[in-house]
C-alpha cells in the first residue's frame, strides 16, 4: 500500500513538472491582453471571456504557417538523407568492416562530441561559399553533421543485436553480402529505423544555433529561430501568440513520440 | 530453385554480374557502404572543425574573412583575460553541473516508475514526453512567460501562500524577478534545461533500466533488502554504463546550447548568467570577430575530448564486466 502511494505521488510530480509551464501556457492562449496584463486578479482564470483572436492572428497575420512548412520540409529531407547515409555504414561497420569495426562505437561518438556550438561559424562560411546562406537548404545540408554520426551509432547497436547465425543461412542459401543485408538484416532492424527516424526529425526540429546564423530571411526560417524573431518584436512580446506557436508544434508531436516512446528506449538497448 | 544456389555461391553471368558479383565482396562492399557517410562527415565536420582551428589562429573578421594572417594564440590569450569570458566558463560549468545532478536524479526516478506498467501509461509518456518535443528556442520562450518579472504565476502562488510580498521571508518585493538575478537567474536556467532534457535522459537510463533481470531485484527481496538497498546495490552499479550515456548526450546537448540564456537572461545582468556558446556567438557574428569567436567556441573542447574518452572506456568496460 504504501509502494503504491510512493508510486503514484512519483507519477503526480513528474506529471506535474512536465505540464505546468504549459498549461500556464495553454490558459494564456485564449486570454484577452487586458485580462492577461491585469495584476490583481487570479492569473490562472478567464476573468474576461476567452478569446480565439490570438490564434487566428498567428495564422493570418505572421509568417507561422511559413515556418511550420520550412520546419517540415527541412525536417524531411534531413532523416532522408540521414537515412541513406547512416543505414548503409552502420551496416558496413556491424558486418564487413572486421574487428575494427566492432570497435567503431567509441570513434562515431567523437564525431558527435564536435558540437555545433563549435562549428557554426566556420559553418556560416562553408554555406556562403556554396550559395545557399538564407535558404533552407543551408539547414538540409548541414544538420546531418548532428544526425548522421549520432543515427549511425543507435543502428550499430541494432544490427549487432541481429544474430548472425540468421546472415549465415541466408549466405548458404546463396545470397550475396548486399542481398543478405537488404533481404534479412534490414527487416530486423525496422523498429531502429523507425526510432532513428524520430530522432533525427526532433534533432533538425530543435537545432537553433545554425538555423539562427544561416538564415535571416524572414519567410525562409523554421520554427525554431522564426517564432522568437517573428514574435518578439524589440522589448514587444506577442505573448499568447508565442505560447500558441508553442503549443502548436508541441502537441501533435508529443502524441507522435509518446506512441514511439518504447521504440526510442529500444533504441539506446543495444547503444554501448 | 536452381542447382546453383544449392551449390553455394551463385557464378556470375557476364559483364554486369562480374562487376556486381566484384561489388558485393566484402571489402568492395564495405567502402560503397561507408564511404558516402565518411566522406559526408570529412567534409562537413572534419574541414569546418579545421577550419575553426585556422581561425582561431588567424586575425578573420565578417568584413575580411581571408585567414592570410596566422596569430597563434593571440586570440586564446586575449580572450581569456577579459571578464566576459571568465564568468562565461564558470556559468557554462555550473549550468551543466546542475543540469546533469537534476537531470540523473529526476530519470532514475522517472525510469524507476517507467519500467512498471500502469493504467494510463500511455498517455503519461506522452505527457512526460512533451518538453522533448518543442524546439529549445520555445522551451525558453515558455519558461520565459512563466518567469516573468510581472506575470509570473510561481510568484502569484508565492504570494498567496505568504512567502513573499511585504514583510513575509523572502522580501517586501512581490516579485522575485527570476530571470534578472545572477543566481537565480543561472537556476532558473537549470531548471529550464532539466525540463528539456529530463525525457531523453530518461530514455537512456530506462533502457538500461529493462536490460537488468527482474530475477536479481526478487532475490534481494526475498533476502529482506529495503527500497534503498536494492537501489543502490543492485540498480545503480547495473545503470552505470546507461548513466554515463545519459550524462555525455545531456552534457554535450546542455553545454552547447546558446538560446536558453540568450532568450531567458541575455546574459544578463552585465554578463553575469553569460554561457560560452552565446559569448561566442555574440563576439564571432554579431561583433564580427570571427578569430576571436572560434577561439572561445574551440576552448572547451580539449577538455571535453579527454572528458569524454575516459566516461565511454568506463562505460564500455562496465558493461562487459
Amino acid at each position: 500500500m504504501l509502494r503504491k502511494i510512493g508510486f503514484y505521488c512519483g507519477i503526480g510530480f513528474l506529471t506535474l513538472f512536465s505540464i505546468v509551464p504549459l498549461l500556464w501556457a495553454l490558459v494564456t492562449v485564449f486570454k484577452r491582453d487586458s485580462d492577461m496584463y491585469s495584476v490583481g486578479t487570479v492569473p490562472f482564470f478567464y476573468n474576461e471571456p476567452p478569446t480565439l483572436d490570438h490564434l487566428i492572428f498567428l495564422f493570418t497575420e505572421s509568417n507561422f504557417g511559413l515556418f511550420v512548412q520550412n520546419s517540415a520540409i527541412v525536417g524531411i529531407f534531413v532523416v532522408l538523407i540521414t537515412m541513406v547515409l547512416s543505414i548503409p555504414a552502420a551496416f558496413s561497420l556491424a558486418r564487413l568492416t572486421g574487428s575494427w569495426g566492432e570497435r567503431s562505437g567509441m570513434a562515431i561518438f567523437l564525431v558527435y562530441l564536435i558540437p555545433p556550438s563549435l562549428l557554426f561559424i566556420p559553418m556560416y562560411q562553408i554555406v556562403v561559399w556554396l550559395g545557399v546562406a538564407n535558404t533552407i537548404w543551408s539547414l538540409v545540408i548541414v544538420l546531418p553533421t548532428i544526425t548522421v554520426p549520432f543515427c549511425t551509432w543507435l543502428l550499430l547497436g541494432f544490427f549487432r543485436s541481429v544474430p548472425r547465425s540468421l546472415d549465415e543461412a541466408a549466405m548458404l542459401d546463396g545470397c550475396g553480402q548486399f542481398t543478405t543485408f537488404y533481404r534479412v538484416l534490414l527487416p530486423q532492424v525496422w523498429p531502429g529505423i523507425g526510432a532513428c527516424a524520430v530522432f533525427a526529425f526532433s534533432l533538425s526540429l530543435g537545432n537553433y544555433i545554425y538555423a539562427a546564423t544561416f538564415i535571416t530571411r524572414s519567410a525562409a526560417r523554421t520554427i525554431s529561430a522564426g517564432v522568437p524573431t517573428e514574435l518578439i518584436r524589440g522589448d514587444v512580446f506577442f505573448w499568447p501568440e508565442l505560447m500558441a506557436a508553442t503549443l502548436v508544434v508541441a502537441i501533435p508531436l508529443a502524441v507522435v513520440y509518446g506512441l514511439f516512446f518504447n521504440y526510442l528506449v529500444g533504441g539506446f538497448r543495444n547503444a554501448t | 530453385m536452381s542447382t546453383q544456389q544449392h551449390s553455394g555461391v551463385p557464378q556470375p553471368r557476364g559483364r554486369m554480374g562480374r562487376l556486381s558479383a566484384w561489388l558485393d565482396q566484402p571489402k568492395v562492399l564495405a567502402w560503397l557502404m561507408l564511404g558516402p557517410a565518411v566522406l559526408y562527415v570529412i567534409a562537413f565536420v572534419g574541414f569546418p572543425f579545421l577550419l575553426a582551428i585556422a581561425l582561431s589562429m588567424s586575425d578573420a573578421t565578417i568584413g575580411d574573412p581571408s585567414l592570410d594572417k596566422f596569430v597563434g594564440l593571440a586570440n586564446f590569450s586575449a580572450v581569456m583575460q577579459t571578464d566576459a569570458f571568465q564568468l562565461a566558463l564558470r556559468n557554462s560549468l555550473i549550468v551543466t553541473a546542475g543540469t546533469l545532478a537534476l537531470v540523473l536524479v529526476l530519470a532514475t526516478l522517472a525510469s524507476e516508475l517507467l519500467v512498471h506498467s500502469f493504467r494510463g501509461k500511455r498517455l503519461f509518456q506522452m505527457i512526460f514526453i512533451l518538453p522533448w518535443a518543442l524546439p529549445v528556442s520555445l522551451t525558453a520562450i515558455v519558461w520565459m512567460w512563466f518567469l516573468d518579472s510581472t506575470f509570473s504565476p510561481v510568484d502569484w502562488v508565492l504570494v498567496q501562500l505568504n512567502l513573499l510580498g511585504p514583510g513575509s521571508v523572502w522580501g517586501p518585493f512581490n516579485h522575485l524577478y527570476f530571470l534578472g538575478r545572477e543566481w537565480l537567474g543561472l537556476a532558473s536556467v537549470i531548471v529550464t534545461d532539466t525540463w528539456r532534457m529530463l525525457p531523453l535522459a530518461t530514455i537512456i537510463v530506462l533502457a538500461g533500466r529493462m536490460s537488468i533481470p527482474e530475477e536479481r531485484f526478487e532475490q534481494a527481496r526475498i533476502d529482506g533488502a529495503g527500497v534503498f538497498r536494492i537501489l543502490f546495490r543492485i540498480t545503480l552499479p547495473a545503470l552505470k554504463p546507461m548513466l554515463i550515456v545519459a550524462i555525455l548526450f545531456t552534457g554535450l546537448l546542455v553545454i552547447g546550447e546558446m538560446s536558453l540564456v540568450q532568450l531567458l537572461t541575455r546574459g544578463g545582468p552585465g554578463h553575469s548568467t553569460q554561457v560560452l556558446p552565446y559569448w561566442a556567438y555574440l563576439k564571432g557574428i554579431q561583433g564580427g570577430s570571427l578569430a576571436q569567436g572560434a577561439a572561445i567556441t574551440l576552448f572547451l573542447f580539449p577538455f571535453l575530448l579527454v572528458a569524454s574518452v575516459l566516461a565511454l572506456r568506463a562505460a564500455y568496460r562496465s558493461q562487459e564486466a
